[in-house]
């Protein structure tokens, strides 16, 4: 696994903050496990984005059966979820999840609070980009992960640019830790 | 001139409250009453902008952390830092948007100037302005709503002109460091620009209909041929790329004065190609904006002629690499070239064939058309259509060569996996590099990377050469304004609900598979009997796909606007006759005053006119002022993924109930209607969520229960045909048991038994405590 902390699109330069590198799958088992309360965010790349063992979507769900953090699959990702027979807990739009996560008051998917971790996958890269930016300045209180097998500078934690084995493999290792299947 | 003296003694007289008024005459004929904001100062609608943006939040996406404006900085404005300006994070994107929007509505107000100056010059002042003969009564509806005139010729246009130059100035200067400090200030003046820029381009387009002979409000305007294989290759081609048309018009003019029309081929990319069809049908559009570099690289023009805007800066040194020679005619985009405008035609002609220059710059439209089409004849047979297209072999090499860097995807900014295509081509395969072109958007930001220097660009063109040369298509070109009688007809229909909404699609359709995208969005609703409105690079787009008969979307929908339409109305400055369009209704149907009756007409537009736009790739600042001039009307924006870029969203809440609430017109009472429409500007990820959100954001307050019951069944089929599931916000639209859609009435019934639903009223909507009626 690459250190190299560059962006995955050459030009996306964050500045001063940037995000963490997970060189480690354990520290992402670490903080959905530390979590008061943590939401997974799913893009329609992941009903795209294959693997040799299968669509980044499949691993969304098993993470999902694995730590019960729910599901929110923006745009027509919800179809591929359902085909598959997993409700996720909303469809939603990428900018109105955003818009929600960066309120405080918001009252969560379940009205029982705002998240303090909220972990992304399968959005474009610029679009994924511009919404961690978005919570990076104006959240309160929320920690964000990119679980994309590319740096995103404006998460709190990503994975560095990295090939799909190793990716996968880091997925494997999460879902395996946090005592799925 | 305006004089005021409030006390003027003579030796004869002595006179008081004097105003006289020189070089206007006022419109004393025009019995409407003016509204309160004729030429509105960029403070005089911000209670309505105020309304608008406490429903609709921003939510900002900042790019990078830091603000460089200034040379304090740079400065870190992450997390609630502030800049050495005190300027915070929230401010500083909200001033960005404010000067995209006002770059671009300054580009548009200086085309619609260059534009009326020159044709002015041309054919006199007092041409008169007619942009549909008798079918239109209430010409430039947006110049009537914004400055409270009524431009009957060229010359009157002038001052509302001067006010959106002013009004730019004045929006500019706020982003200057240590002037406006709130954000919600900001928006309100990049809602200010946008709707200068309305204004400009209504002028722009108004002008050009009016001088130039374009199709008045003509709903079958003549069909034109567009695709990169429309040119007939024997012939000498001038390319004309840009916005601003007089130059082109002098090419069609000197063919028709020496009778050469026919022995060249005039092609256009973008919106000149657009206006230069409305000029003459003779024409031809190769495509949109992002067609530039591979139709200049094929070597297929002999001459290329560029005006201004969405031009790409390297057309000079590309043009170079073809032998391919290059007129400059603005004044905005010189191309360092010499300013030749004073020498005879036949020197220019002899210095360009003799290749003893790369282009030149000429600022008189006759004289470039002379110098065009004599340089395009005699260029045409030494070039032999030159062309720095690689031959197989060369891609073959390069694959073997390449080292899969990487540097190429990451530039491309759509992740395009070129170097899975370049290691294809090592083994002699192509396809998947000209499926790569199926989806570029051609800005060769690969070529760029590549430390190998390799034409990636170049190498795809090749790969796909043969369907490219292939490609025609056929377009209607724009028709112009919206008639009064379509808008009579019509009216009503849309603002009880009962035609579902109007669907513009404008701007650049820049995304891997763009063109069959907004093709699709288009024919989806234009099937389900919505009106489709298209302007701009946009409206090629959906062109470019045929169905099993060969058949474009223009050539198998009717071009008026009604219901099941599909209509271009033309290039970028046309926009306005969609928001004129929707300021028509307000004044055809409903009889509301447009005269400087900016707020009103808003209020009526956003809870009565569903219409949404769409901006489906990756644009310019012109595009945001665009959007900003329909968000201040209170209609609502759609973006596609890099729109997101433009780092702000206008977002609505429909989990707070509390934001949604209006005047009852009729008794004053607050009454709650539902997010609709849900958003003021918003980001759809995939196309399928462009369809479901265009539907839903179609709804309107003003609704009728026949309108909202079609309405709904629009959302709820188009949600579960796309989204596989019956939407979670149903009961928030329904505000009787008469707006279920009959057909799907159990399924609903049992819905708002669980959500707790309760019946509201429909009320006469306004969010104008001044509309409403009751008094005491």
């Amino acid at each position: 696994m690459s250190a190299k902390a560059e962006p995955w699109q050459t030009a996306e330069i964050a500045g001063p903050k940037k995000a963490l590198l997970i060189m480690k799958p354990e520290v992402v088992v670490a903080m959905i496990k530390r979590a008061k309360r943590s939401v997974l965010i799913v893009g329609h790349l992941a009903t795209e984005t294959d693997s040799e063992k299968g669509k980044m979507i499949d691993y969304a769900i098993r993470l999902n059966k694995a730590s019960g953090i729910p599901v929110v699959a923006t745009a027509h990702t919800v179809r591929d979820f359902v085909k598959q027979g997993f409700h996720p807990a909303a469809q939603m739009s990428a900018m109105d999840i955003g818009n929600r996560l960066k309120d405080p008051t918001w009252s969560g998917l379940d009205g029982k609070g705002p998240y303090d971790v909220a972990l992304f996958m399968g959005l474009p890269y610029y679009m994924e980009f511009v919404i961690l930016s978005g919570l990076k300045h104006f959240s309160t209180n929320l920690k964000t992960m990119t679980l994309d097998r590319y740096y995103n500078p404006h998460a709190s934690w990503s994975f560095p640019n990295l090939n799909v084995e190793d990716w996968t493999q880091s997925l494997e290792i999460i879902i395996n830790k946090l005592g799925g299947k | 001139m305006h004089v005021k003296a409030k006390e003027l003694k003579t030796d004869v007289a002595v006179v008081k409250d004097l105003e006289v008024s020189i070089g206007k005459i006022v419109d004393d004929t025009w019995e409407e009453p003016e509204g309160p904001t004729p030429f509105p100062s960029i403070t005089d609608l911000r209670d309505w902008d105020f309304k608008l943006l406490n429903r609709y939040k921003p939510f900002y996406l900042p790019f990078c952390d830091v603000c460089c404006l200034c040379t304090f900085g740079k400065c870190d404005l992450s997390g609630d830092k502030r800049g050495a300006c005190g300027l915070n994070m929230a401010a500083q994107q909200s001033r960005i948007v404010l000067l995209a929007c006002c770059i671009g509505a300054a580009t548009h107000i200086a085309h619609a100037r260059h534009l009326v100056e020159h044709l002015i010059e041309k054919y006199g002042r007092n041409i008169p302005l007619d942009q549909g003969g008798l079918n239109i009564d209430v010409e430039a509806p947006v110049t009537r709503l914004v400055c409270g005139i009524r431009p009957k010729t060229l010359k009157d246009v002038e001052e509302a002109l001067d006010w959106a130059e002013e009004q730019v100035t004045h929006c500019l200067s706020a982003t200057h460091t240590g002037q406006e400090g709130n954000n919600i200030d900001f928006e309100s003046k990049a809602f200010h620009a946008g709707m200068a820029d309305q204004v400009g381009m209504e002028i722009a387009d108004l002008a050009q209909i009016s001088v130039l002979g374009f199709p008045k409000a003509d709903p079958e305007a003549p069909l034109v041929e567009l695709g990169f294989g429309v040119a007939d290759v024997k012939k000498p081609t001038i390319l004309v790329i840009g916005h601003n048309v007089p130059s082109s018009v002098g090419i069609i003019d000197y063919l028709t004065e020496k009778k050469m029309m026919g022995r060249v081929e005039v092609v256009g990319i973008c919106c000149t190609a657009h206006d230069l069809t409305r000029y003459s049908p003779s024409a031809k559009i190769v495509g949109p904006i992002s067609w530039q570099l591979k139709y200049i690289r094929s070597g297929l023009a002999d001459l290329i002629v560029v005006d201004e805007q969405c031009i790409r800066a390297d057309t000079l040194e590309e043009a170079q690499k073809v032998k391919t020679p290059v007129i400059a005619s603005s004044p905005k985009n010189c191309l360092g070239l010499e300013n030749s405008t004073d020498k005879p035609a036949n020197e220019l002609v002899s210095s360009l064939v003799e290749g003893k220059v790369p282009g030149v710059l000429i600022l008189d439209t006759d004289k470039v058309g002379e110098v065009a089409v004599e340089t395009a004849m005699a260029v045409a047979p030494k070039r032999n259509r030159f062309k720095i297209i690689p031959e197989i072999d060369e891609i073959i090499e390069a694959g073997k060569a390449c080292t899969g860097c990487n540097e190429c995807i990451r530039a491309c900014p759509n992740n395009q996996p070129i170097p899975e295509a370049m290691k294809a081509a090592a083994e002699g395969d192509l396809n998947p590099l000209a499926a790569i072109l199926e989806e570029c958007v051609g800005c060769a930001r690969c070529d760029s990377a590549c430390p190998n220097d390799f034409p990636l660009h170049s190498f795809m063109v090749k790969a796909g050469e043969e369907d490219l040369t292939q490609e025609k298509y056929m377009m209607r070109c724009g028709r112009g304004a919206i008639q009064d009688v379509e808008i009579r007809e019509v009216g009503g229909p849309i603002v009880l609900g009962e035609i579902p909404g109007v669907v513009a699609i404008v701007g650049c359709a820049n995304y891997p598979d763009g063109n069959a995208a907004v093709a699709e969005i288009a024919e989806e609703f234009a099937r389900r009997r919505f009106i489709v409105v298209l302007s701009g690079c946009a409206a090629m787009s959906a062109a470019m796909v045929k169905d099993e008969e060969g058949k474009t979307l223009y050539e198998k929908y009717p071009g008026g606007f009604e219901a099941g339409g599909i209509l271009n109305v033309g290039s970028c400055v046309s926009n306005p006759h969609i928001a004129g369009a929707a300021i028509k209704i307000a004044s055809i149907f409903a009889k509301r005053n447009l005269r400087a009756n900016y707020e009103e007409i808003a209020d009526y537009i956003h809870n009565r006119v569903g219409a949404v736009g769409l901006a489906w790739g990756a644009m310019s600042q012109k595009a945001a002022s665009i959007a900003a001039g329909f968000w201040r009307l209170g209609v609502p924006v759609i973006v596609g993924p890099h729109g997101s870029k433009y780092r702000r969203m206008l977002l609505g809440r429909k989990d707070k109930k509390e934001d949604w609430y209006v005047y009852d017109a009729r008794t004053g009472d607050k009454v709650y209607v539902g997010p609709a429409p849900e958003h003021l500007f918003t980001t759809a990820e995939t196309k399928e969520e462009a369809i479901v959100m265009i539907a839903k954001l179609c709804m309107r307050p003003n609704d009728t229960t026949k309108g909202r019951s079609m309405k709904l069944t629009h959302y709820i089929d188009l949600h579960k045909r796309y989204y596989g599931v019956m939407p979670d916000d149903i009961h928030l639209f329904i505000r009787n048991k008469m707006d279920i859609p009959i057909t799907m009435k159990t399924e609903i019934q049992k819905i708002l038994e669980e959500t707790e639903w309760k019946e509201t009223r429909i009320p006469d909507p306004t969010l104008l405590k001044r509309m409403v009626r009751k008094r005491g």
